[in-house]
């Protein structure tokens, strides 16, 4: 076993030790087909939290959206998310010639699954942000890809913004039937009815 | 009974064990005996449950044994870990808020660990008031430096409850474990056993009273089957189950008995609390599907024992005079 592989379990134990990391796969079983998960987004944790819940051979082919200039800014960051994750990068500033959904286009389009959090960034509490058009414009390029709603409940107690040391409590991951953008849909309907399929999922029980 | 007295330690502690796996075999196979026939649905839902609830027991034997086989350390360890995800649980069926996040740490990082390295160590005075003095303390302090006011005296007041509950009780295990008695040294096992034993009986013999009888709850409004006549039969048969296993104890029998009436006793208490507590986060169940985060339902078994074994761990130095 590499030292990446082995990293990646015992991260997974850690999660799965502070916060149970329980997947409940509610509207749709975790099978390996090509996916693009969103989900409400309150914590840095959410992504391992998601990962964890997953079983072990989706976890290769499943793959989270890191931000360029935070998550390669030390060695051992920069490490974490290429090695053991796999991420995405993506740059937060826009720049004129570059589609900033570019990488995303390019993992989907070589197969894998992906992770993201539409609100763009970590929201306080209660009902999430509206979701950024990422999503839509995803869901445009790639209709044969499930887009599978995912709440994450109790993440916010665990590591509340600002701190470094997670509290065990346990959190939960509930999976939502797969979502399709209907044929000629308006961008702005999509993604509300997107964020509602997050939302609902928070009373499922 | 007196010819048991007189095997060593070790021919005991393996009759012990014998006898225990024996039992658990022998109801898991009229268990499966039973899956055999047709069963209505009903039934099917009893048989499921008893198959759960005996799952539990048998891992939690196993438990017990490598608890046993494997000495001090790994017994301590293996109970702070129980104790971890009974805590873990409890906290996340509670209310609190982000000010108490460093008092959790201190709560789930430190007290935890530092209680259960004090009962492994023998250190039983220290062990007594660490968390009752100094915790005690030290949680509202690191609280309040949360800078939040809101609902601040239940706050701290339920992870002060949680910490007594799920570390300070659950701690007493490993102690019973270890604790030397005069006369009675290297045998902390059977004390484990007979208060696991002793409990347990109290608690079946109580539910199954308490639907015999159908007596007036006494309190309808959090259990619906606890009342006093049931109660009181459910601890005089733990004392007399208590007086049955009074050889493998360092008791006579009628003290045995008596220790048995309030381990059983306290343990039935620590049943109903742990229930008036389940009604109040607006689950039914610790586990299953009603929980909020798929909970495992851990707390609800080890309740009962946390709050019987220091009331136990107590009677039996008092007892001592040491």
């Amino acid at each position: 076993m590499k030292l990446p592989e082995a990293a990646g379990l015992l991260l997974a134990f850690v999660a799965r030790l502070i916060t149970g990391a329980q997947g409940h796969w509610y509207g749709c079983p975790p099978k390996a087909e090509q996916r693009i998960y969103f989900a409400n987004h309150q914590s840095h944790f959410d992504w391992v939290l998601i990962w964890a819940a997953l079983p072990g051979d989706l976890r290769a082919v499943t793959r989270p959206i890191a931000a360029r200039d935070y998550w390669t800014s030390s060695r051992l960051k920069h490490w974490i998310t290429r090695e053991v994750f796999n991420a995405v990068y993506v740059s937060r500033q826009r720049t004129d010639d570059q589609d900033p959904l570019e990488p995303l286009v390019e993992v989907l389009k070589s197969g894998d699954s992906l992770v993201i959090f539409p609100e763009g960034t970590r929201g306080n509490k209660g009902d999430p942000q509206p979701f950024k058009s990422g999503l839509y414009h995803l869901a445009e390029q790639f209709p044969g890809v499930q887009l599978i709603p995912a709440w994450i409940d109790n993440v916010q107690r665990v590591m509340p913004k600002g701190e470094v040391v997670p509290v065990p409590i346990l959190c939960s991951v509930t999976f939502g039937a797969p979502l399709q953008l209907q044929p000629g849909e308006d961008k702005r309907a999509f993604l509300e009815r997107a964020r509602e399929a997050v939302v609902a999922l928070r009373s499922v029980r | 009974m007196g010819a048991l007295r007189s095997l060593t330690i070790e021919q005991q502690i393996g009759l012990l064990f014998l006898g225990l796996f024996g039992v658990l075999g022998l109801v898991s196979l009229v268990g499966f005996g039973r899956t055999l026939r047709e069963a209505s649905p009903e039934q099917q839902e009893l048989h499921e449950r008893f198959k759960r609830e005996l799952r539990a027991v048998w891992l939690g034997a196993v438990l017990f044994w490598v608890a046993w086989v494997s000495g001090a350390v790994v017994a301590t360890i293996l109970f702070g870990v129980i104790s971890f995800l009974a805590f873990r649980e409890f906290i996340t069926l509670t209310q609190t808020r982000r000010a108490d996040h460093r008092s959790l740490l201190l709560a789930f990082f430190l007290v935890l660990p530092l209680q259960f390295v004090l009962a492994g160590s023998r250190h039983f005075d220290l062990f007594t008031v660490f968390i009752p003095v100094y915790v005690f303390f030290a949680i509202p302090v690191l609280s309040a430096f949360g800078n939040d006011p809101q609902r601040f005296l239940e706050r701290t007041a339920k992870i002060q409850w949680g910490i007594m509950v799920c570390i300070y009780g659950m701690s007493h295990a490993p102690a019973l474990l270890l604790i030397d008695l005069p006369r009675y040294a290297s045998r902390g096992a059977f004390l484990v056993f007979y208060l696991v034993v002793v409990v347990a009986s109290a608690q079946i013999v109580q539910e199954f009273a308490s639907r015999k009888l159908r007596r007036r709850p006494v309190a309808r409004a959090i259990s619906r089957s606890f009342s006093w006549r049931a109660w009181l039969i459910g601890s005089l048969s733990a004392g007399l189950v208590g007086a049955l296993l009074y050889w493998a104890t360092p008791f006579k029998p009628i003290p045995a008995l008596v220790m048995g009436f309030i381990a059983g006793a306290t343990g039935c208490l620590g049943e109903f609390v742990m229930k008036a507590l389940k009604r109040d986060a607006g689950v039914r169940s610790w586990g299953g599907k009603a929980s909020v985060t798929g909970a495992v339902g851990l707390l609800d078994r080890v309740a009962p024992l946390c709050f019987a074994a220091p009331v136990f761990f107590h009677a039996v130095r008092w007892y001592f005079g040491l």
